[in-house]
């Protein structure tokens, strides 16, 4: 058998890879020295230990000033990773991140730009209620000029890290707070994994789902169950949510005829009608049924769990949309 | 105390790198008043010395960060005239390629590298500038210049005290030019002067007439010196005035003429002119620096009427490494 690796481990050990190789590689955020512990979900662990604490910057409550700090580090030649503790404390730094990580290389017309990774957490399904569970993954797709990322699974949480804090321009790298525990066999040290490549996480012929994040396990699983009904669904894993895999998507899609684009965030204007539009406009006439979406209820994340299980993508509901759309007679 | 001794060289350095921001923006005023221009322009008009004599503190490599209103930064820091006016033409010879305009100006080679139209925003990024000195050992400092309108915002308090926490060689330079758009001092903030916010933050904080070229750089000259030590960041509160509207065409009705009369009893360029006949500068050795002065505007100017436009291919250009696709 194989050693298996966990997502908390794999992103700890892609910054670790990357912060041997390059001394800009430095991390920024609260809690994240081995002195507090080495971050609330410790990614950091041993870090501060071998990088010291000049790279492994715990810093105060200040998500404006940990970003724009990772901002001008950025401009001056580092490669710097924001921590920010929990997704929706994002938006207390949304003016570095839309105005200026976004915008600083086409503003300078491409004499600067912002090689900077902020990686943070979320998820629903822990209880954690309306302000420390949300997915916004849409808010910073919609910003021409960041790239956003998510992994559903431990090896390529480490091989998307490493890209991540590869690429030139600025990425949100969005982890989800119930895939931390999850384990991947070990891919192994130097593993990486290109941004803006889908991965076809199970092959089908009937019905496509594409979806990223947690929701990608919930697809597998419903794939599983509905193979034993006779319907094939594919499942596309877009590990890059923007710029997204089209051709991979399109591709799929054009096989087999239908689609179901689901996701945990809100349902209404999320990035699932983005790509509905686009498999619309790419593909009309060739669809065998409308495109459809899943998504999380149009309210705040509820606290306790029977709402909060009444709030997220069902998995009776996403098989129900494949078998309607398997059947639909137009 | 300021030292008040000044070399002659130094004066002559930040006489002539005011006046190159005073003829700049006496032209930039020229050609938008004639409809040669036609673009959104925040005139620097009596803040020209606070700049150049805290730019004449640094070195071409040490690093800037500014806003909107920073012709007189940027000008003064080194960035060469014939991109700048290009640029706030919106023409392809421009420093950006006519993509940011003068509120966006960047030049990294005389480290100007942001330019913010948001106030306050400036003053996280300086410190990872600062952050990266540090780290790497690189002896260089940041400045980031500011208004005391920013001084009310949350990013200005985040970076003081993390600038402070970590000892950053990073200098703050509010120019306290009376004005926050267009809402006066006293009807936007309670204390008496923004240095006192530094010590909120256990940070060095010195407040300067900006007007006073000797005091002005000798004021930078100890901050810069102290960054480059090791020995941390400082806030410096210059004072200075706005000497026209909020931003050029801009109604400023709301200033009081007692205040306008005060504006020009200080108006920083007479003042300078008779320092450095006091200096023993002549006449004619100002003079003559201005008259070259004026025919670098005049040859910027043309150089940016004759620069072409931007084609629309440039939209897909620099929104990531790779172009985008059409």
């Amino acid at each position: 058998m194989s050693m298996q690796i966990t997502m908390t481990q794999a992103i700890n050990r892609a910054i670790d890879e990357a912060m041997a190789e390059d001394e800009g590689v430095i991390l920024l955020g609260e809690d994240v020295a081995a002195k507090q512990g080495g971050g609330v979900f410790k990614i950091s662990s041993g870090l501060t230990e071998k990088y010291g604490e000049n790279r492994i910057r715990a810093t105060p409550i200040s998500e404006q000033a940990i970003v724009g700090a990772c901002v001008g580090a950025a401009l001056a030649g580092f490669r710097p990773i924001a921590e920010i503790m929990l997704m929706n404390f994002v938006t207390v730094a949304m003016d570095q991140i839309v105005n200026h990580a976004a915008k600083l290389r086409f503003m300078s017309g491409g004499q600067t730009n912002v090689p900077l990774v902020i990686r943070t957490t979320t998820g629903v399904g822990v209880g954690f209620g309306g302000q420390h569970s949300d997915m916004l993954e849409a808010w910073f797709a919609h910003v021409a000029g960041l790239k956003v990322v998510t992994p559903s699974n431990a090896a390529d949480a480490q091989g998307l890290m490493r890209a991540a804090i590869a690429c030139n321009d600025p990425v949100i790298f969005i982890e989800n707070i119930l895939c931390y525990g999850l384990k991947s066999d070990d891919p192994g040290p130097g593993h990486i994994v290109p941004l803006g490549k889908a991965a076809i996480a199970r092959e089908g012929s009937d019905c496509t789902i594409v979806t990223y994040g947690r929701t990608v396990l919930d697809a597998l699983e419903i794939a599983g169950k509905l193979a034993e009904e006779g319907i094939s669904v594919e499942v596309i894993d877009l590990r890059t949510i923007a710029p997204y895999d089209e051709a991979t998507v399109t591709a799929s899609v054009e096989k087999t005829g239908r689609a179901i684009v689901l996701h945990e965030a809100v349902k209404q204007y999320g990035t699932g009608a983005e790509i509905a539009s686009r498999l619309n406009e790419m593909l009309f006439g060739k669809l065998k049924a409308p495109v459809t979406r899943i998504g999380g209820a149009f309210s705040a994340v509820p606290m306790a769990n029977a709402l909060e299980q009444a709030w997220i993508p069902n998995k009776d509901a996403i098989a129900d949309a494949v078998r309607t759309a398997v059947n639909w007679k137009g | 105390m300021t030292d008040m001794t000044i070399d002659r060289d130094k004066l002559r350095d930040i006489y002539t790198r005011t006046m190159r921001v005073a003829r700049a923006d006496e032209k930039f005023r020229s050609l938008l008043m004639t409809g040669k221009l036609a673009v959104i322009y925040y005139t620097v008009r009596g803040q020209e010395l606070v700049s150049a004599a805290a730019m004449a503190a640094l070195n071409q490599d040490d690093y800037l960060v500014t806003t909107y209103r920073g012709q007189h930064d940027q000008i003064a820091k080194g960035v060469p005239l014939n991109p700048l006016f290009a640029e706030i033409a919106g023409k392809v010879g421009g420093t950006c390629r006519g993509k940011g305009g003068s509120m966006h100006i960047t030049h990294p080679e005389t480290g100007v590298m942001v330019t913010t139209g948001v106030v306050g925003s400036g003053l996280p990024i300086a410190n990872g500038l600062a952050l990266a000195s540090q780290n790497r050992g690189d002896g260089k400092v940041t400045m980031v210049c500011f208004g005391d309108g920013a001084t009310n915002i949350g990013a200005f308090h985040e970076a003081m005290n993390m600038a402070q926490l970590w000892k950053l060689p990073v200098i703050f330079l509010c120019q306290n030019n009376r004005y926050g758009e267009h809402t006066a001092f006293a009807d936007h903030t309670k204390v008496d002067s923004i240095v006192t916010r530094a010590r909120a933050y256990g940070m060095d904080g010195v407040k300067v007439d900006g007007n006073d070229a000797i005091a002005m750089y000798n004021t930078t000259r100890a901050a810069v010196d102290r960054a480059r030590a090791g020995e941390g960041p400082t806030l410096i509160e210059a004072m200075c005035y706005r000497m026209m509207g909020h931003f050029f065409g801009a109604d400023f009705s709301y200033m009081p003429p007692e205040h306008l009369a005060e504006m020009a009893a200080e108006d920083p360029l007479p003042r300078l002119r008779q320092l450095m006949l006091d200096h023993q500068f002549t006449e004619a050795d100002l003079d003559a620096i201005v008259a070259d002065l004026d025919a670098q505007m005049d040859a910027a100017a043309e150089f940016a009427a004759n620069s072409p436009l931007p084609g629309p291919e440039e939209i897909r250009k620099d929104v990531f490494e790779e172009e985008i696709a059409a």
